[in-house]
């Protein structure tokens, strides 16, 4: 089984919801819609459990293009943002309603819910009503009742949204370890980052209804396809400074030589080059997107190095967090917390090499130096 | 979740408060339950008399009128009439609430093109004063036979109640969480089982608010039950007010008694729904 989609859109009067998308997610693949509020990453999710009928594309699970097909008869499992437990019925019996639809008899039902509050350890709770649960549990029973029968694929929207932080890392262990044992599409709806890299096999970026970038979780982060992705995934945020493309100091060979950019408000700062940064035309308006953990910090400025003051400091225990600025710009550094440093001091920043990713004018990335 | 509320914690001062108010606004249901009980005599005192042997004798007279002319005493048809609002209240009320909310249903979740314009076209029904079709219904009823039939009355109740069902019912429906409903459909359910499965048992209180309320309003209703009710079909407001031309001036023991034997079955359905009525009033109030 697999689910693809094909230039599939959603319109709500003038307000396009998702925009022509291309997705597909293989057998036993989890992947994890991500992006900012109302990009239509949820839209996307209920177009494909049928909730919402597209204006236009394919929507295909497996074989079968269930564009037509009521939500009832596409047989995917979805666990939703705010659980949708039946509030009157009990534990097991919100465990058991998916299985009336399949028509098992009792003994059957009664098997496999005993089985499934076994594995997500629900036993104890069973009888009880949702309203009596714990915001856990509650998420378990939602869990427990899109997996408990033999679905196409899986749907989970902001499925840990509601937790406090530390019931959040132990689910997100919980489910990832469930969904590896159940080796089906699953699709995760998150505006969480941390979620999306942890859990997911591929992300997709979302943002207006477009697909920013599909990829693994290490080369989201570490190839940004474009200003938006680099800028939306990474705490602290990539530090992103318009600067102009000067000129290459020596001919451009493969290796590459220098180039000299120059960062809004005239510092210049010197980066070695490779061949597709080399082929840059001397006055090219790019964006330089450095993360501000490949950063260093020195004493004794240098052609490779931009001048800052630093602005404020942030303790985060292992790490400190500083914002520098100079007259145009600012920048976030994370430094070692033992690294002496003081607000107000004077301070160069160097890029660390093979950290620095250099966007166009159109956005897209260029290349990493 | 709800904390468990400590009884008393308001402490005395409110305490008394409160139950002179509520007192205040009980009396008058607790003069004509003492009323009730008091001799002719005792029940025309003035001031009113707290103390006094209570005698049953105006409960008799409901259901057996003493006559003049023989010592044998006579029954009134006051059983029937009582078996009458029960059953055309009940019934009228209980059509309502499921034509009311299998039309909230549909207004609330598959809202039609001006779908407010029809909601406040239902709910014009109600705003003349019932007295200005009184006539229309009337010739209405006699034309097609309906007048004095049980099915005429219950009818028109149930049309007075729909209104009412609809808009109530639909904000109830309003408040739930969609979200419930997708799952259910997610899992397989049918529209039937998405609605009497899911959505029915998350309103069932305030259904039960909708249905006392309805059935309050009902019970009390005096001017259509005169003209459109026959003596097989009366109700106890028309045969209360048909006591009160009597052969020995007001009997007002008698219509005392009336009274608090048709306040019970109120007093009855409304106690024993009392904690769905609490959870029916205050629906949506308090944040899911």
């Amino acid at each position: 089984m697999s689910v693809d989609l094909k230039q599939v859109s959603k319109i709500y009067g003038s307000l396009t919801a998702v925009d022509a998308i291309d997705l597909d997610v293989q057998d036993g693949e989890v992947l994890c819609l991500l992006g900012p509020s109302g990009c239509g990453k949820t839209t996307t999710l209920r177009l494909v459990a049928g909730l919402e009928t597209a204006n236009g594309g394919d929507i295909n699970i497996g074989d079968k293009r269930v564009n037509d097909l009521a939500a009832r008869d596409r047989n995917v499992a979805m666990s939703f943002q705010f659980y949708a437990l039946y509030p009157s019925l009990s534990v097991a019996k919100n465990l058991a309603f998916p299985l009336h639809a399949e028509r098992l008899s009792r003994s059957e039902i009664d098997a496999k819910v005993a089985e499934t509050s076994r594995v997500l350890q629900l036993d104890s709770i069973l009888d009880r009503l949702p309203g009596q649960l714990a915001e856990g549990e509650k998420q378990r029973v939602a869990v427990g009742r899109s997996i408990i029968r033999d679905p196409t694929c899986f749907l989970f929207d902001e499925p840990l949204s509601r937790l406090d932080v530390q019931l959040r890392e132990e689910m997100r262990g919980e489910i990832k370890e469930v969904l590896q044992g159940l080796s089906k599409p699953t699709v995760i709806v998150t505006h969480d980052q941390l979620e999306a890299l942890t859990m997911a096999d591929r992300i997709a970026v979302m943002r207006d209804g477009r697909i920013e970038q599909v990829d693994t979780p290490h080369n989201v982060f570490s190839q940004p396809a474009n200003l938006f992705v680099a800028g939306f995934i990474g705490t602290p945020q990539m530090n992103l400074l318009p600067a102009t493309f000067q000129q290459a100091l020596s001919s451009g060979s493969a290796t590459g030589g220098l180039g000299e950019f120059v960062v809004t408000g005239n510092q210049v700062v010197q980066l070695p080059l490779n061949s597709d940064a080399a082929a840059l035309k001397p006055g090219t308006k790019v964006t330089l997107g450095v993360r501000p953990r490949n950063l260093q910090l020195q004493s004794e400025g240098d052609a490779g190095t931009l001048s800052m003051k630093v602005d404020l400091i942030e303790p985060m225990g292992a790490e400190t967090l500083a914002h520098l600025r100079d007259d145009h710009n600012e920048m976030r550094v994370v430094i070692d917390w033992r690294t002496p440093i003081d607000e107000g001091e004077s301070v160069h920043v160097r890029f660390m090499p093979g950290s620095t990713h250099i966007f166009a004018d159109d956005e897209q990335l260029v290349t990493t130096l | 979740m709800a904390k468990q509320r400590e009884i008393g914690k308001a402490g005395w001062g409110r305490s008394l408060f409160a139950g002179i108010v509520g007192l205040i606004y009980f009396f008058p249901v607790l003069w004509i339950i003492l009323t009730a009980f008091k001799t002719r005599t005792d029940a025309l005192e003035i001031p009113p008399k707290f103390l006094f042997s209570p005698t049953l004798d105006n409960f008799r007279s409901v259901f057996f009128r003493a006559s003049i002319s023989s010592d044998s005493s006579q029954a009134t048809n006051f059983i029937l009439y009582f078996f009458n609002s029960i059953f055309i209240a009940g019934t009228a009320v209980l059509l309502a609430l499921i034509i009311g909310t299998l039309a909230a249903y549909a207004f609330s979740r598959h809202p039609l093109k001006g779908n407010d314009t029809y909601l406040f076209i239902i709910l014009t029904t109600r705003m003349m004063p019932p007295i200005v079709v009184i006539i229309p219904i009337f010739l209405m009823f006699r034309l097609t036979g309906l007048a004095g039939s049980y099915w005429g009355i219950i009818l028109l109740y149930t049309a007075f109640n729909i209104p009412f069902s609809v808009w109530l019912v639909k904000s109830f429906f309003d408040e739930l969480n969609p979200e419930i409903e997708d799952a259910a459909r997610m899992d397989g359910a049918s529209d039937w089982r998405v609605f009497f499965g899911t959505c029915i048992p998350q309103i069932v209180a305030g259904l039960a608010a909708t249905f006392v309320f309805g059935l309050i309003l009902t019970w009390n209703e005096f001017l259509f039950a005169l003209l459109l009710t026959g003596v097989e079909t009366r109700t106890v407001p028309v045969a209360m007010a048909r006591t009160l031309g009597g052969e020995v001036g007001v009997d007002y023991g008698l219509l005392a008694a009336i009274v608090t034997l048709f306040l019970i079955p109120i007093f009855f359905v409304t106690f024993l729904l009392q904690n769905q009525l609490l959870r029916g009033v205050t629906f949506g109030t308090v944040k899911k």
